[in-house]
């Protein structure tokens, strides 16, 4: 057994817990995007940091992949912790504001307007895809390819892949191609509507055709009473 | 050494999808065969063989090795070194390093692109010339550097370019001798008696000859070699085939001037012979095989 403390809590965890079990353990949330259980961790999206170590040497390290050690000190919600947080989510955002996932997380976290450019990019190569397909599905029919700002995930050759069952897992863990109800608001906008419980559809005019991903949804349950 | 290999290498293909042979890929991945590690051999055998990757052998050596395709694309384009189209004839590498893009570089690039009408990263049609750019070759103080075929060019500018693709087409070996620094002239002499070769009745390029006896096949005659360190031209009394192992023999006293170890390149021996003023030179004994190296002390 190893014991750490997280946000001053002692806690002894098994050898080999990663930071994010230990800290989930004791219930004290760390956002994050692409971990799941079930997948291998692979700590892409650096959103769930926190801090370890303390005075000059306290640094910065994915919880995801960091595995618990002796007498370690770890801060889930540091200043630090908040800020550099914050500012991964303003870039994912900046890279997908169309995803919902990302739009959640930013209103979540108290963001409510994008500083930096958009790209709409359509992946943020966070690799859960690339570990569905092969963890799960057993077919590793996707992949990453190139280097630098030219990588990207497909198949190889880009041409439909021979493994492929199509069972869709790929598109079903993807966090950027579920796409967020943008209503009328301009595309910069960030919704909020989730964090806030002011979807667009409850005081707006109607507007049939939205998706929406909100379970329970808030305007739903209010338009049935 | 390493320059010269890349020059052979580059040479090698202008092979179309089609002739790809599998049982030559089958002995590349036996030569091969430590498992998993060895994909990066693999791949780089197969891209010296056929200048490039082609899928189809991408294809078999996934078949092959059980492993799964997307995993060796990954690796073949995550590596600036290969390549999944085949390439020209001549590869040409403009630096756009920083010191080099300061010194002008995008603007001997753009004069590339117009004059072999592609783009950076393109092969002309022709299959003449691939244009591709890096960043930075490490030698930033000469930049805007530009290399082709494994020849550095340094300070280029825009008014070079046109002499410098016309020369590429010709051949660098013919042309650079006496202008290039890395290119000087040396005297040798025998291991054994220690007579210089120097052979003053006959110069090749502008310099005494190495006059050597040679024989092959039972063939014996003689053989000069050019005296210039690094360059490549020989005159030969008798015909000898490319790719034939030569024996030499020392003109003065006839002993064998072989050497003990063997050519890394194609593993012919090589020959060995003491440089004025201190030192020694080997070189292969094969005749087309460039290797040699110099050791001074
Ligand atoms: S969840 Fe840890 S890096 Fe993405
Ligand atoms: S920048 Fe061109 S050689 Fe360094």
């Amino acid at each position: 057994m190893i014991k750490l403390t997280i946000n001053s809590l002692d806690v002894s965890v098994e050898k080999g817990t990663t930071i994010l079990e230990a800290a989930r353990f004791l219930g004290f949330p760390i956002p994050t995007l692409c971990h799941m259980e079930g997948l291998s961790s692979y700590g892409a999206c650096r959103l769930c940091v926190v801090e370890i170590g303390e005075g000059p040497r306290a640094k910065l390290v994915s919880s995801c992949t960091y595995p618990a050690e002796e007498g370690m000190k770890v801060r889930t919600a540091s200043a630090r912790v908040l800020k550099a947080r914050k500012m991964i989510l303003e870039l994912l955002l900046a890279s997908c504001p169309q995803s919902k996932t990302i739009q959640d997380l930013a209103s979540a976290h108290g963001i409510r307007q994008q500083r930096f450019k958009q790209e709409y990019e359509d992946c943020i190569l966070c690799g859960l895809c690339v570990r569905m397909c092969q963890e799960q599905m057993m077919a590793k029919a996707i992949g990453f390819r190139n280097r630098g700002e030219k990588r990207s995930i497909g198949t190889p050759f880009d041409v439909k892949s021979d493994i492929c069952r199509l069972c869709g897992g790929c598109m079903y863990i993807c966090p950027a191609c579920q796409l967020r109800c943008t209503y009328n608001e301009p595309q910069k906008a960030i919704c909020g509507g989730c964090a806030n419980l002011t979807p667009p559809c409850v005081d707006k005019e109607q507007f049939d055709d939205m998706m929406c991903y909100m379970d329970p949804c808030v305007a739903c349950e209010i338009k049935k009473d | 050494m390493m320059q010269q290999k890349d020059v052979v290498s580059q040479k090698v293909n202008n092979h179309s999808q089609d002739d790809i042979n599998p049982e030559d890929i089958l002995k590349i991945l036996d030569e091969h065969s430590e498992g998993m590690g060895s994909l990066i051999a693999v791949l780089e055998d197969i891209q010296i063989k056929y200048g490039y990757l082609p899928e189809k052998a991408l294809r078999i050596v996934s078949e092959k090795t059980n492993r799964s395709l997307v995993d060796i694309y990954g690796v073949a384009t995550f590596y600036k070194f290969f390549s999944l189209h085949p390439k020209g004839k001549h590869l040409i590498c403009a630096c756009l390093g920083t010191a080099c893009h300061v010194r002008g570089a995008p603007r001997v690039v753009a004069e590339l692109e117009q004059q072999l009408s592609i783009k950076a990263g393109q092969t002309t049609e022709d299959k003449e010339f691939t244009l591709e750019t890096v960043n930075c070759l490490g030698a930033c103080a000469l930049g805007p550097v530009v290399v082709i075929d494994g020849h550095y060019f340094s300070k280029v500018r825009r008014s070079n370019i046109k002499q410098l693709l016309d020369k590429a087409r010709e051949g660098f070996d013919k042309v650079d001798i006496g202008k290039d620094e890395r290119i000087f002239p040396i005297e040798v002499s025998c291991v054994h008696c220690k007579h210089s070769f120097k052979d003053e009745e006959f110069s090749i390029d502008g310099y005494p000859s190495i006059g050597l006896n040679a024989a092959v096949n039972g063939k014996k005659g003689r053989v000069r070699l050019s005296s210039l360190y690094g360059s490549y031209n020989v005159s030969t009394e008798f015909e000898i085939p490319q790719g034939m192992v030569v024996s030499f023999t020392c003109p003065h006293c006839n002993a064998e001037i072989s050497d003990v170890s063997e050519c890394p390149d194609c593993g012919a021996p090589l020959i060995s012979m003491l440089v004025k003023g201190g030192g020694a030179v080997r070189i292969c004994s094969r005749r087309g095989c460039k290797n040699h190296m110099l050791d001074l002390v």
